[in-house]
């Protein structure tokens, strides 16, 4: 049925039809309802919450119930997910499966709890150390938060690895109405994970090979899962005219407002194309390379002086891409989008 | 006691998860790890709790401790053994749950995390090897390095000017609440070592009755980097450290205490669905409203404490019941707490792009600030309802229609002042058409707990209905 919920809300919820068993966190505004939702459902259910000492805590705890087979979460912004990027790390190093949501706001430092999309390359490139990668979803909506969040734990199971939900301080504090309905999740068997039964007396659990060549054969056996992660997992939302004037892309609430942008321009007797991406790792590079036809102009928007951009540019060498960001708690209005969209269309004809 | 040369039936025969010499250990010879290792693996064999329990290891010379446990292992980030043995403690509530920590690694950079799951009294114990330096990393200072004692990184001994004092940890955690066991020992003599499997016996005991958190301190030599003999190493113990770091069990409450049971459920969808007030709701999605257009754009404002937030709130969840796409954003954090706050609220027969509202279709203004803030935002073709109670003067530059009305004034007639936005809620609901008179009690009625509450809001949507008279927009 339906519920109005604020989109930190709907992570919980689908985190709960998710079958998520633990929720380890500290408070940090714009993501707080996240912890408070989970308080308020977890422990009455029996269930696993823990309210952390810290980021530190909190990420450490849930390589603790990940080690153990839980679906296990964890919720931060910004300077959180700061700290618990040495614990992404070691999760992604022991492949283990659980799911992180960053609420992101604005930095660098204190920043302020405006929304922003400043944390892309900490969350999308690897904010901690060696050479892993974490599966990234991007939700535009609160429906699709929810829908996203049981996702992400499929996902995680799936693969063994950290998947981010990465929302930012505008689709975390919105309302919309997401329909709860019991839906089908893939819980994988976990052989591996360390439990009270004989069997488990061999299992381990740990990132380090002390000997450099296993080392490298684990490394390799990483990206060997990364590939395939790649090849079957990337996703991205195309909306809008077959035959673009000029194609605008954005992710998360950037994406959303450039939709709007995309019916506003219509109006005006603009074709214009959305692309937006709903993983930003692994990055839909197919998607830009089909819908971008060689010479049609590219406006990527972020809140952000230039990140996302960055992996719009890396799918379609040799193309221009116009980038327009907005940052310190600033949204773009939609005028502002289409002034945008328009002043980049006339600076391709220029050129 | 199981004989002094013989493998626990804890430990692997050959040690199988170590790269090359399966037959030996990674400690330097002389070195305590290997004593209390083969302790903890004996009582526990002893115990019979060898399936049950999992182990945590550290990062430093205990990093390998899985190396020699049967048992399931993981091993942690350099000082977060406490918090990873606590997800694995809250994840397996019938395990016994082990941290083994070195001093620097429990001491220093786990410091918080070491101290909070004592406070929380995990089910877990922990081994606490205090061997006053950094042993895998060469030598250097650890919080626990006694004064004038050098090391690589105090090459003229230690300081308290320079470095502050030898933190003892085992004084600190018996000074908390909830541990249950808090015990200092040494595994440098046979005299020590008899007293060390006592307390460790004792500390699994409590964790195979779940009786909560308990931490051994043991004082550890390392020969190699103390730049001892063996011998050496373990008379300096006794003759030293120990004066330092006393021997004893400073706290042993497991006899009067509980044992503590912590769930970890596996929960069915429809104990889900009840948690979340799923159950015994109908949709009214068949019942479509009209709107003056296919979009509207709200935005309600006025100071905290007026409802405003809320009144956003009614409007989208009742269009919402009627199948509509709504969204509501709250302005939040410093500005909310200035006095001054505002929702936007979007309610669409389509898709909704932007749930940023800046150019708003409606504009209800409850103070001040509110209209002259957002009012010049509305155009010739919109709306603006402001609150006469409190506005006696109006901007002159706005170009919507605006329609004065006393909310205040009226809730505070209809019982409660601050039942001011649900006026606004039947004003509107009239001059747009958008909800009947009905449809608003029969909401009011689910939103509202208390019958003293339903009844004064009743009122207010009344007395806003009427006030509108016969406009239409
Ligand atoms: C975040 C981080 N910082 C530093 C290190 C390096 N490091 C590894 S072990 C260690 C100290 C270990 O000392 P202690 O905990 O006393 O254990 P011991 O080796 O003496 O048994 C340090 C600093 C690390 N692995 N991770
Ligand atoms: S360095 Fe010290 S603590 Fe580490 S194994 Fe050698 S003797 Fe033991």
């Amino acid at each position: 049925m339906k519920k109005l919920v604020k989109g930190n809300e709907a992570v919980v919820i689908g985190a709960l039809v998710a079958g998520c068993d633990a929720y380890y966190g500290y408070p940090i505004t714009p993501a707080s309802e996240i912890a408070h939702a989970a308080s308020e459902y977890f422990l009455p259910l029996g269930k696993v919450f823990v309210q952390a000492e810290c980021e530190i805590g909190a990420i450490n705890m849930v390589f603790g119930s990940a080690s153990s087979g839980l679906r296990t979460m964890t919720a931060s912004s910004g300077p959180g997910i700061s700290l618990k990027m040495e614990g992404i790390s070691y999760l992604a190093g022991a492949e283990l499966p659980c799911v992180i949501v960053d609420v992101q706001r604005v930095g660098p430092g204190l920043g302020n709890i405006g929304p922003e999309q400043s944390d892309y390359y900490q969350v999308v490139k690897g904010g901690g150390h060696g050479d892993y990668r974490a599966i990234v979803l991007a939700p535009a909506s609160v429906e699709e938060t929810y829908r996203m969040t049981i996702e992400a734990f499929d996902l995680a199971d799936k693969w063994r690895t950290p998947v981010f939900l990465l929302t930012d301080a505008t689709l975390g504090q919105m309302m919309e109405p997401i329909d709860v309905r019991q839906e089908p999740t893939q819980r994988s068997e976990k052989p591996w994970a360390l439990d009270t039964k004989p069997e488990s007396n061999n299992n381990l659990v740990t990132s380090i090979y002390l000997d450099f060549d296993d080392m490298e054969v684990h490394i390799n056996q990483l990206h060997d899962k990364y590939q395939q992660i790649t090849d079957s997992e990337a996703k991205a939302e195309v909306y809008g005219a077959d035959v673009p004037d000029i194609v605008l892309t954005g992710y998360g609430i950037t994406g959303r407002m450039l939709r709007s942008a995309v019916d506003l321009l219509k109006d005006q007797g603009i074709n214009a194309t959305l692309v937006r991406p709903q993983t930003l790792w692994p990055f839909p590079t197919k998607v830009y390379q089909q819908v971008v036809k060689s010479g049609v102009p590219v406006l990527s928007v972020e809140l952000s002086r230039g990140q996302f951009v960055e992996d719009v540019r890396l799918s379609l060498p040799g193309h221009s891409v116009k980038h327009y960001g907005r940052v310190g708690g600033n949204l773009p209005g939609l005028d502002e989008l289409v002034e945008q969209a328009k002043l980049c269309l006339e600076e391709a004809k220029n050129v | 006691m199981s004989k002094v040369f013989e493998k626990s039936t804890a430990f692997f025969d050959t040690f199988e998860r170590k790269p090359s010499l399966q037959k030996t250990t990674h400690y330097c010879p002389g070195c305590g790890h290997g004593t209390l290792n083969k302790i903890i693996a004996d009582q526990v064999a002893e115990l019979g709790i060898q399936d049950r329990t999992i182990y945590v290891g550290p990062v430093g010379c205990g990093v390998f401790i899985y190396y020699y446990f049967e048992g399931a292992c993981a091993s942690a980030a350099h000082g977060r053994a406490s918090a990873v043995a606590t997800g694995i403690s809250r994840a397996n509530p019938d395990a016994i749950t082990v941290s083994y920590q070195g001093d620097g690694d429990l001491a220093a950079i786990g410091t918080s995390n070491a101290i909070h799951a004592a406070n929380r009294g995990e089910n877990m114990i922990v081994f606490f090897v205090n061997n006053n330096i950094y042993g895998m990393t060469g030598g250097q200072l650890a919080p626990t390095t006694l004064i004038d004692q050098t090391s690589t990184t105090s090459p003229t001994g230690r300081t308290v000017k320079n470095d502050g004092f030898p933190l003892q940890m085992a004084e600190m955690i018996a000074g908390l609440e909830a541990p249950t066991l808090v015990a200092r020992v040494g595994v440098n003599n046979p005299k020590n070592i008899r007293q060390a499997i006592k307390v460790i016996k004792r500390g699994l005991e409590i964790q195979r009755d779940k009786k909560g958190y308990a931490f051994i301190e043991v004082l550890s030599q390392c020969p190699t980097n103390w730049k001892k003999n063996p011998v050496e190493a373990c008379e300096w113990i006794d003759e030293v450290v120990s004066k330092q770091y006393p021997f004893g069990v400073f706290k042993d409450i497991a006899d009067e205490g509980e044992a503590v049971e912590r769930p970890c459920e596996r929960v069915e969808f429809a104990a889900v669905a009840e948690q979340l007030g799923l159950v015994d709701k109908v949709d009214k999605g068949d019942q479509q409203i009209e709107m003056p257009r296919d979009e509207m754009r709200f935005k309600f404002a006025g100071f905290g404490g007026q409802g405003i937030l809320s009144l956003g709130m009614m409007m989208a969840q009742m269009a919402m019941q009627r199948d509509m796409e709504v969204t509501w954003l709250p302005s939040y954090g410093p500005e909310m707490r200035g006095g001054v706050a505002n929702a936007s609220v979007v309610v669409s027969k389509n898709t909704i792009g932007s749930p940023i509202v800046d150019d708003p279709n409606v504009l209800v203004a409850l103070n001040r600030p509110s209209l002259e803030k957002f009012g010049p935002l509305v155009q010739a073709d919109g709306l603006i309802i402001y609150n006469s109670s409190l506005i006696d003067q109006v901007p002159p530059d706005l170009k919507g229609k605006a329609f004065a009305l006393p909310a205040t004034d009226l809730a505070t007639e209809a019982g409660s002042a601050k039942a001011a936005n649900v006026v606004v809620l039947g004003f509107y609901a009239k001059i747009s058409g958008m909800f009947s008179l009905d449809d608003l009690n029969s909401f009011l009625g689910e939103t509202f707990k208390k019958p003293a509450l339903v009844d004064i809001n009743l009122k207010a949507v009344k007395a806003g209905w009427d006030a509108a008279g016969e406009t239409k927009l």
